[in-house]
Order: C-alpha cells, then structure tokens, then sequence
C-alpha cells in the first residue's frame, strides 16, 4: 500500500510538470495581445508598450521564445516563485488569498452532497418505485436539466433577495452562512448525480446474493442495509464524489462569479479574460495537483471499501 | 411518537441554522442608520492605485476619495480651481500653478510644489512605464524621458517658485491645459511615495497617501475591498459620511442583487440585463446622468469600397438611431448625431446634418449612385455584449440598402485592434470614445487626427489637423472652440466614421444613502453623497 502511494506520489511530480507545459503551450499559442486585452479599449502608449513587453518578455515569440519564456517560468517555480500577473501582483499572493475560501466553498458543496444525496440515494434505493423514490427522480431531473448558470442567479434572486433568507452575496470573507447557499447551488448538480448513483447501486446490491444470504441467516434489516450494502454501494458513489471535488474547485468560476466570492475560478476566469498566461498556468497547475490528490484517495478509499481490492 | 419524530425533523435543520447565523454575525455589515458610518460602493478590482498608473474607472474612483485635485468641473463643465488657489497663464504656454495652503498629506507631510513636480516627473519617465503617461507629453521636455534609456529624468518644463508655486512651460501653446489638470494623472505624491528620488516606494500602492479628503483604512484587500475613513485635517470642503468601503465586484449583476437588498449603496453601472426592471426594482433610486461615452461605427478609410464620403453618409442614414436606443438600449443611451459629445463646451445638436436623419429611400439611391459594395461586414468584440445592437444595425441595413451584411464577432477588443493595425478587411467596426477631459479636442484630436493615437480607419485630412493645431494655439477657449467647431464640421464632411449613440451613467443606490452624483468619469461625488 505504502509503495503503491509513493509510486502515485512520483508520478505526480511528473504528471505536474508536464501539465504546466501543455497549458503554458496553450495560453501561449493563444495568445494575441494582452497589453491591449489589460487596457480594454483605451489606447496603449508606446511607452508602457514597451515598459510590459520587456517585464514580461512579450517579444519573445516562436518556438525559441516559448522555451525560454517557459524555462524561465519554470526556474521561477522551482525557487517557490511563481511569477507576476499582468498588473503587477505575485500570483503566489492571488493563490493564497483565493484557495481558502474556494475550498470552504467546495468542502460545504461537498457535504451537501453527501449528506443530502447519499441519504436520499439510500432511502429511494430501499424505496423503489415508491413516492420518495418518484419525488426524488422528478427533482433530481429539474436539478440536472437546469445549468447552473440559470440555478445561480433563480437562486440569489429568490433566496437572497425577494425573501432575504440568505444574504445575497458572499465576499471576500465570507461567514459559513453567507456561503451556504452558494455551496447549496454549486452541490445541487453532483448531489443529483450522487442520489442517482446512490440510488441504483444500492437498488441493485439489495438484490445481490449475499444478501439473501444475510437475510437467510437471520439479520436484522438495519446491519444488512448499513453495513453489507451501503458499504458495497459505495463504490461508483466514492469515484464519482473523488473526481467531482476537483470539479467543484474549478467548476466554480459561475457561482463564485454570481455570489461575488472572488476564489479560484474567479481568478482563473480573469486571467483567461485578460490573457494572463502566468495566471492561468499557476492556477491550472495547483488544481490538476488537487484532482491528482482526490483521485489517490478515491483509489485508497476503494481498497478500504472492498478488500478484494489490494494494491501491489 | 409520529409528531416528536416530526419535531425532531424540523428542529434538526432550525438548530442548524440558528448556529450558521451566530457564526455569521462577524462578517456580515452592522447595518445600523449611525450618519458616520462608511457607505458601501461598488468599483471592480483596481489596476493600479498610484495616479499616474490609473486610468480605469474603478482605481480612479478610489484615488477621488484619497486626493484632492488641483481643479474640479462646474455644472457647464468648466474647470475651477480646487487644490489650486490659481493656475494663470498670458500666452498659454507658460502657465502658473499657486497652491492653497494649508493641505497636508494623510502622514501629517505639507504638500508643496514639489510633490507636484515629483509626482509628474515620475509619470512622465518612460522606464516607469506609467500608463497615463502620456498627459504629461504637451509639457516641454517630455521627449528627452522617453526611449529605453532616456536623456534626462526630470520635465524641463516644470520649475519650482517657492513651496506653494510652480510653473509649467509647454512644448506648444494650449488652452485647455487648465482643463486637463483636473485629470487623476496630475495629483501629486508625498515624500514618503518615494522610496529614492524618482523611485516609487514598494507597497505604496497598497495603502496610498494621499491629501484628499479621506484616507485609508488599513491596506487594499485585493478582490475584496478598499476601505477609506474621513481625514480631519483636511482643509477643503468635508463629505458628509465618516468613511467609504468600495466593494469589488467582479460581476456587475452580483452588486445589483446586492443594491436591492441593501447590503451595497450604490452601483455606478445598472447591468444591461437588470435595466429593464431597473425602474419596478428601485423606484426612484435608479438615477441617469450624463456620461462622457461615445459609440460609433467606424470605416476602414484605406479601403477602397469605403473611401468615399457619399457611401459613408449613405449607410449612416440607412440606420435607425432612435429605434435602437430605445427597444435594444431601453433607452440607457443616447441618440447621437456629432462627434463630440454633449457634455464638452463647444458641442452642437446635429452637426452631421442630413446623414444623421433616418431616411432609407434617399439612402438607397446615395449608396447605389455611389457604388457601394454588394456586401457589408460589420465587426465588434464579442465580449462587450454589442451583438444585439450589431445584429440589429446589420437588419437595418439588408432592408434599407439592399445589400447582404453580417456581424463578425472577435473574442477581445484587442484582437480587433490587431486586425487593425494589419489593415486587415474587418469591414465596418465598432468603436467607443471615453473622454480624458472635458474638452472638445480630446473628441477630435486623438481620434481623427493624422497622427492620432486611436485612429484606426486610416483618416488623414491636413485641413483638419491645421485648425486643430490653430484651436489649441488659441487665445482663448471661446476662440478655441470655434476652431474645433470648424474642425468637427470637416468631419461631418467626410464621415470616417459614423456616431451612433451618448453613453449615460444608469446608476441605482440602496435605501440607505441619498443625494447620490455620479460624474462624467464615473466616479461617485463623495462630497455630496449623504446616510439616508
């Protein structure tokens, strides 16, 4: 097990670089001209043309350019530097202001959906075809045919600010509070996915033959359920929950945007908006460590789960 | 048992909640009507706080509350001297600025001439890479600051008199100097900005000192917010609130949601998508003034099927300004018909006479016995929400010309400038015009003239550049005006491109403030708004 941590450990180093290099290409292809993409519409003097290509080596361009833009990226990073943004703030002070609260915000869209979709997914799973289990597939097809660039402002509108339930917008320093609902809209999509997951592994577990067996040996329904099946049912649930955490840091950047919390895809939204490659490649890179990181504990968690599962 | 179970389930998520709010009681805003308590306002997230760095509209916004400048702009949008006691000048090339005493900088410094002279010699050197730099270049001895290794350091245009005096001397004589002066770019700079001569202290632009009427409250949060509180020792005219938090907002519809909740006072600019219900939602706390804005399509001039004046004018009055402003703008913006806009001395009604009247029959038979071509493109940024008016424009003119059009969208307005600059064929462009300062010229010069630094269509008329040359030699601003006016008439001649829309600010205050201004630069006046 430990070996098999250490190996996915290593890789990941690898995976890393090689990430910061696809996305470091890519915004570097793409890129036409940020100095007028900061200044919007406003005429650039050549002065402070001039000033930024040189800071930022802009004039560095083809494939030469590209390498020595990107080895000098990369120097920095190997020294904890990760570089400036276009407007003069270090991307390593954006990034630590922005994870804390994104990760709050992921880790209340998370429990949402564990609490709420796992819950449900058991109880319709042991009452199919019954009312709970119709309800449940009705909302859970609202929730999944609604975008969450329409559930987000429906949302703040109706939560926040027709009835003031919840505060309408979240900030910088949010409270646990003001980020419930923002977490609720963020959650809904995986907590549908999870409910329905939930709900046919466990549909289908029930029946399995080892639980005719428990039940033949005479236990009670309350062990059968909780333990032997939910444990089993778990399985896809946990994958699912491990790649949809990744999703939640990065997929946030609508509802961060509606509910004014200036996280990572905040921040990302912005560097792509104004083509600063520095920005985006930092940002990209910290997030493919977090969905490597959610997937190693996927993997761990499946051999705690299932012990015909064993990793060599 | 059923209803102690049916308890327990709603006292379940009730407890829950009850415990979310108590930890929510320290983020969230005290809210009580105490008159010294700091309003809310929307900006987005500053590009720079150092005032020769600033030319967006949010940094400046906040620099407005932090420094006072040297003139301010009456009702008529004419300058009068705030900071300064009186900027003179006999042949407006060589002005004089006498200071008011008595202004002191937030760490407790006097401000002198020298913090004027510091400041603008420090925005003028190239190597600083300011953005607003180029204000500073009608003054003498801004060529030797530029290049990569400039010659001198220092304007020689700008001399020191005593602690409260000094003088400009410019390159050219220019009347609207005064006019410029009340620009975010000319505040000046304590001592303490500096950490050598000519070298901006680090972190100044974090927590900026400033001799305006408030100063900050702790550092810039970035993304979050810039606190400011009331500086007691200033000497000019107080506002009437203790302190000021400018909350960014990256999405304009999230501080809108805000506004009607009261949890933010004033919103500077209504999102296009809340307008329509702007007026049901806030009554008559949703507010339009002025604003300096210009929209317009633009001709690539250089190209041949666009290089005369008659198929310019043709498609110009195949378009229906008044019907676009109203049902896609719901009227948040203005009908134009000149090139300069309403809010500078020296604008008249019309100026573009008979191009400017919808009128699709003589249209048709102008662009026709012109030789317009089959096939119109029109090309905007997609990320500016233009594509309905586009859209609509392109309608306009397959039905009232006969000719095939389409509206080709690029990613960022910097793409199209590329584009532009390749004299690549984008057909017909869009383009808008924010004023620098209140002055005719900053209308016509930048945009028409031959060397001008927006001019992208390719306009190059020496007679225009002549009476713009004449205009800022002159005497007097009367004098000037007519020049310009003359200068604005040529354009209305040859039509390089074609005004479409006067911006306005659509702005909207919670029930918390009142007496909310919102200038011509976008700012909010903050000596004028007031707790409710």
């Amino acid at each position: 097990m430990l070996r098999f941590i250490l190996r996915r450990l290593l890789q990941m180093v690898l995976a890393f670089f090689g990430t910061t290099l696809i996305v470091y290409a890519l915004m570097f292809a793409g890129q036409g001209d940020p100095i007028q993409a900061l200044a919007g519409e406003r005429p650039v003097t050549a002065a402070q043309r001039a000033y930024l290509t040189e800071k930022y080596h802009l004039d560095a361009t083809g494939v030469g350019g590209f390498f020595y833009r990107y080895l000098n990226y990369l120097g920095g990073l190997l020294r904890g530097d990760l570089g400036q943004s276009l407007t003069g703030r270090q991307i390593g002070d954006i990034l630590a202001a922005a994870w804390p609260v994104t990760v709050k915000l992921a880790v209340i869209a998370m429990a949402v959906t564990i609490l709420v979709g796992v819950t449900a997914g058991v109880i319709a799973g042991i009452r199919r075809a019954g009312v709970f289990d119709h309800a449940t597939l009705v909302l859970t097809l609202l929730v999944l045919g609604i975008p969450t660039i329409v559930l987000a402002p429906l949302a703040q509108y109706f939560l926040g600010v027709r009835w003031p339930i919840f505060p309408p917008t979240a900030g910088a320093q949010p409270s646990l509070w003001a980020l419930l609902l923002p977490g609720i809209v963020l959650g809904s999509l995986s907590l549908a996915t999870a409910l329905r997951l939930t709900r046919t592994s466990v549909s289908e577990n029930l029946r399995a033959d080892y639980v005719r067996t428990a039940r033949s040996k005479g236990l009670v329904r309350r062990r059968i359920v909780g333990v032997h099946v939910l444990r089993n049912s778990l399985i896809p649930v946990v994958t699912f929950l491990g790649v949809e955490l990744g999703n939640l840091m990065s997929g946030a950047i609508i509802t961060e945007g509606v509910f004014n919390i200036p996280g990572v895809g905040f921040n990302l939204f912005r560097g792509i908006r104004t083509e600063d490659g520095p920005l985006v490649v930092g940002i990209v890179s910290v997030l493919v460590v977090v969905y490597l990181l959610s997937n190693l504990v996927v993997d761990v968690l499946y051999a705690v789960l299932d012990p015909r599962i064993r990793y060599e | 048992m059923r209803v102690r179970r049916l308890a327990a389930w709603t006292a379940l998520p009730l407890a829950v909640t009850l415990g979310l709010a108590a930890c929510g009681t320290g983020g969230g805003s005290g809210g009580a009507s105490d008159p010294d308590a700091a309003v809310r306002i929307e900006i987005a997230e500053p590009q720079h706080l150092v005032p020769t760095n600033t030319n967006e509209t949010s940094g400046s916004q906040v620099l407005s509350a932090l420094f006072s400048p040297l003139v301010d702009y009456d009702e008529a949008n004419k300058p009068h001297e705030v900071a300064a006691d009186s900027i003179t000048s006999s042949d407006n090339k060589a002005w004089t600025i006498k200071l008011k005493p008595g202004y002191t900088f937030h760490n407790g410094e006097k401000v002198t001439a020298d913090n004027y002279l510091d400041a603008w010699n420090y925005g003028a050197y190239a190597p600083n890479g300011q953005n607003s730099s180029y204000f500073f270049e009608k003054i003498a001895g801004y060529d030797d600051l530029q290049g990569e290794k400039p010659k001198a350091k220092t304007l020689s245009g700008l001399k020191k008199v005593d602690d409260l005096t000094f003088t400009v001397t410019l390159t050219e004589p220019y009347v609207d100097f005064k006019t410029m002066l009340g620009y975010t770019a000319f505040y000046p700079l304590p001592e303490a900005a500096f950490s050598a001569p000519g070298v901006l202290a680090e972190g100044y632009e974090q927590a900026p000192i400033g001799q305006g009427p408030f100063k900050m409250k702790g550092n810039w949060q970035h993304d979050a917010k810039v606190e400011v509180e009331k500086y007691d020792a200033f000497p000019g005219q107080q506002p009437k609130v203790g302190g000021v938090e400018f909350r960014i907002y990256q999405q304009p519809t999230a501080a809108y949601a805000d506004v009607l909740s009261d949890n933010l006072d004033v919103i500077k600019t209504i999102p296009t998508e809340n307008l329509s219900t702007a007026a049901t939602d806030l009554g008559d706390r949703f507010q339009q003034s002025p604003a300096s804005s210009l929209q317009v399509l633009a001709f690539p001039t250089f190209q041949k099927e666009f290089s005369k004046p008659e198929v310019r004018k043709a498609i110009s009055m195949a378009i229906d300004r008044d019907e676009i402003t109203k049902s896609i703008f719901k009227d948040s913006q203005q009908p134009a018909r000149s090139f300069v806009s309403p809010v500078v001395a020296g604008y008249r009604e019309n100026t573009i006479g008979a191009a400017g009247s919808f009128d699709p029959a003589k249209a048709k038979a102008m662009y026709e016995a012109a030789g317009g071509p089959k096939k119109i493109e029109l090309s905007y940024n997609g990320d500016g929400g233009h594509k309905d008016w586009i859209d609509a424009t392109c309608n306009q003119l397959k039905a009232n010309l006969g000719v095939e059009c389409v509206g080709t969208a690029e990613p960022k307005f910097a793409d199209l400038l590329t584009k532009l600059k390749q004299k690549q064929s984008v057909g017909l462009f869009r383009m808008g015009w924010v004023m620098d300062y209140p002055s005719m010229e900053n209308y016509l010069g930048p945009l028409y003239s031959t060397n001008g630094s927006s001019n992208y269509y390719g306009y190059s008329n020496p007679e225009f550049d002549k009476l713009l040359a004449e205009g800022a030699r002159a005497a007097t601003q009367d004098e000037a005006v007519k020049k310009y006016q003359a200068a604005e008439d040529l354009l209305a001649q040859d039509m390089p491109v074609i005004p479409l829309r006067f911006g306005q600010n659509n702005f909207g205050h919670s029930t918390k403030v009142k007496n909310v201004h919102v200038d011509l630069f976008d700012r909010v006046d903050l000596l004028k708004i007031e707790r409710a």
